[in-house]
């Protein structure tokens, strides 16, 4: 028997967004295993290749346009520790490792041991002529039930993938704009948009 | 400041608000001297179009004074300047192509999901038209926040008057990019229905683009007057029957190329039209459709189809048969208002184009809710309502 298989990302899978099948092994590739729901995207950015590379790997940037992180605290050249909104002003925190890299071209990392969210994923780079740079974000977590699991339900928007989006959204909007819109009238309005 | 603000269908109010700030770099400022309410600010009135709040601030057809600039703009204070509807940020593969209304960056990032689901794809930010274009405060107010300030806005020469170039911000440039999607060859016979302000500029511009013959459509008489002032022939659409009169004014071949510029409030006692209104007051139904549907009938074999007509759902009826088999062409979208704005002002500054016409009355813009209800309850002799924030209080 065949198995049924197309040329789309695993991420793109009509299994409610779990690796299976012949998605799973193309996304064991993509990250180190910390969990089974999988969610990708998308972005291109009419920017250089190298320049959005050097701002991503810089994670002490990342806060800037990933909405729910507060802060990523960068330890050493491998080790960061981030900080992540959750409900009531609480925060959800963890160590994370760069677990492979390409300078220009990918990043990887993951949660370290003990981890109350594990997660993993790899942000890759890769030209497209003429129109700037694909960058593509692979997050594998393991959302757990209970308290966390609503932390993480709101980190996420409920709906993963949406989140995920956004936030590429606005990593393209700084890169290609040199700021992120917003539709805020006053400063007053722009903090209550952010918290 | 005071402002022009929605509250839900035909309530509109004046309110004070905060006063806007700089916010991004590339922001400006604009102290408000003139500004419009356009046939899309009554889709809003009417309460036609999804995702808006109450206290959202209208209006996007406006421009003033620069009084702020954030450090990346490139204006400076006190200049003149008219400001587009579509906020483009310049950057982007989309506004490198001059498609500005596409621009991916314009609208903020978690406004862009809803038309992401419902389009396929998220458009433009524009200013005071609901929160799926991006939420923005509108221009019917004192002041206004303009994103992105170093690409849109044109600076105004010295010494013209607000009332010759306040339309360079929409419908000027909509009536000309209505006939440029016509694709309009010298001899042509073009059809446009609707003689709102943008019906009125296309057929301006289909003239100036080298069309023989324009034939307005529409069932007031001053309103098509006005059409016949710049060289159309009309059909009133309540005295005659459009497709055959278009059909015997143009020997049985019907018009090369057909201007929807009525859009989802198409009126008229028609039967796709009475189902349409009823299915389209619930949102997910359908628009009203019956301008398009009558353009594509009476186009001619092969020809083209313009629609610069906002539409905002689904569509029923949509005669698809007559269009492929025709092999009619259509091109419609959001005006790519920055694209045109240069040589548009200098038509106005030549003379070859005249604004001023329109505008049939000037209120303070603590009179803009009686200008609404003007607008929409009497499109015959109200053609064009312009507030001015300055004027004093005018007796109606
Ligand atoms: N594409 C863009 O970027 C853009 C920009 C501005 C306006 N618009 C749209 O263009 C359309 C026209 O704008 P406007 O300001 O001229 O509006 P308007 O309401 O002033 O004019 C519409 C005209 O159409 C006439 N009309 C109604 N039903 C008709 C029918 N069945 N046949 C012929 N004529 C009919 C009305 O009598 C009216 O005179 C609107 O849908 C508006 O939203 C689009
Ligand atoms: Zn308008
Ligand atoms: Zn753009």
């Amino acid at each position: 028997m065949v198995e049924p298989h197309d040329d789309a990302p695993p991420t793109t899978s009509k299994r409610s967004g779990k690796r299976s099948g012949a998605g799973e092994q193309a996304a064991a590739e993509l990250v180190e295993h910390k969990g089974d729901t999988l969610i990708g995207r998308s972005v291109t950015i009419n920017r250089a290749r190298d320049e959005l590379y050097a701002v991503w790997r810089d994670f002490g940037n990342l806060p800037r346009f990933l909405d729910n992180v507060e802060r990523v605290d960068v330890i050493d050249d491998r080790r960061s520790h981030w900080v992540v909104k959750a409900p009531g002003g609480k925060t959800v925190e963890w160590d994370a490792v760069i677990t492979q890299e390409q300078p220009g071209e990918m990043i990887a990392w993951a949660s370290t041991e003990g981890a109350e969210v594990p997660n993993s994923g790899r942000i890759d780079f890769r030209d497209v002529g003429g129109r700037g740079t694909v960058v593509s974000a692979t997050i594998v977590y393991d959302p757990p039930a209970g308290f966390i699991g609503k932390v993480i339900a709101k980190m996420f928007q409920r709906e993963p993938a949406i989140q995920a989006r956004r936030d590429l959204r606005r990593f393209k909007q700084l890169m290609e704009t040199g700021e992120i819109a917003t539709a805020a009238r006053t400063r007053e309005m722009l903090g209550k948009e952010k918290d | 400041m005071r402002a022009l603000t929605w509250h839900g269908k035909h309530d509109v109010r004046i309110e004070t608000v905060d006063d806007p700030e700089i916010l991004n770099p590339r922001d400006a400022i604009i102290k408000i001297s003139s500004t419009a309410i356009c046939g899309s600010d009554l889709h809003l009135y009417d309460g036609y179009i999804p995702t808006m709040q109450a206290g959202d601030i209208l209006g996007h057809e406006f421009m003033g004074e620069v009084v702020e600039v954030g450090a990346g703009s490139t204006l400076r204070k006190g200049q003149r300047v008219v400001v587009p509807f579509t906020i483009a940020c310049g950057n982007c593969y989309h506004c490198g192509k001059q498609q500005y209304s596409a621009c991916d960056n314009g609208n903020p990032a978690d406004n862009q999901d809803i038309a992401q689901t419902l389009y396929g794809h998220p458009m433009s930010g524009l200013f005071g038209y609901s929160h799926m274009t991006g939420g923005y405060a509108g221009g019917q107010a004192e002041f206004v926040r303009v994103p992105f300030s170093d690409v849109g806005p044109i600076v105004v020469p010295e010494g013209v008057e607000d009332d010759r170039v306040l339309f360079l911000s929409d419908i000027l440039p909509t009536g000309w990019q209505a006939a440029e999607y016509a694709q309009i060859e010298p001899g042509d016979t073009v059809a446009v229905w609707g003689c709102g302000p943008v019906g009125l500029f296309s057929v301006q511009s289909a003239f100036l683009m080298g069309a023989e013959r324009v034939i307005a459509i529409d069932h007031f008489p001053h309103r098509l007057e006005l059409a016949k002032r710049f060289g159309a022939e009309t059909i009133n659409f309540e005295e005659s029957q459009t497709y055959e009169a278009l059909m015997e004014m143009t020997g049985g071949i019907g018009p090369d190329a057909c201007i929807d510029a009525v859009g989802l409030e198409a009126h008229g006692f028609f039967v796709d039209n009475i189902i349409d209104q009823i299915k389209a007051s619930t949102f997910l139904g359908t628009d009203r459709t019956h301008s398009i549907r009558q353009a594509i009938i009476a186009c001619r074999k092969g020809g083209r189809v313009s629609m610069p007509a906002v539409y905002g759902g689904f569509v029923d009826k949509f005669p698809l048969g007559a269009f492929m088999e025709k092999g009619l062409t259509l091109r419609t979208g959001q005006t790519h208002v920055q694209r045109y704005l240069p040589a548009l002002l200098n038509a106005i500054m030549e003379g070859k184009i005249d604004t001023t016409f329109l505008i049939s009355h000037r209120l303070p813009l603590e009179q803009a809710p009686e200008g609404y209800r003007m607008f929409h309850d009497k499109q015959d002799e109200v053609t064009k309502v312009v507030l001015k924030p300055g004027l004093d209080r005018i007796a109606a």
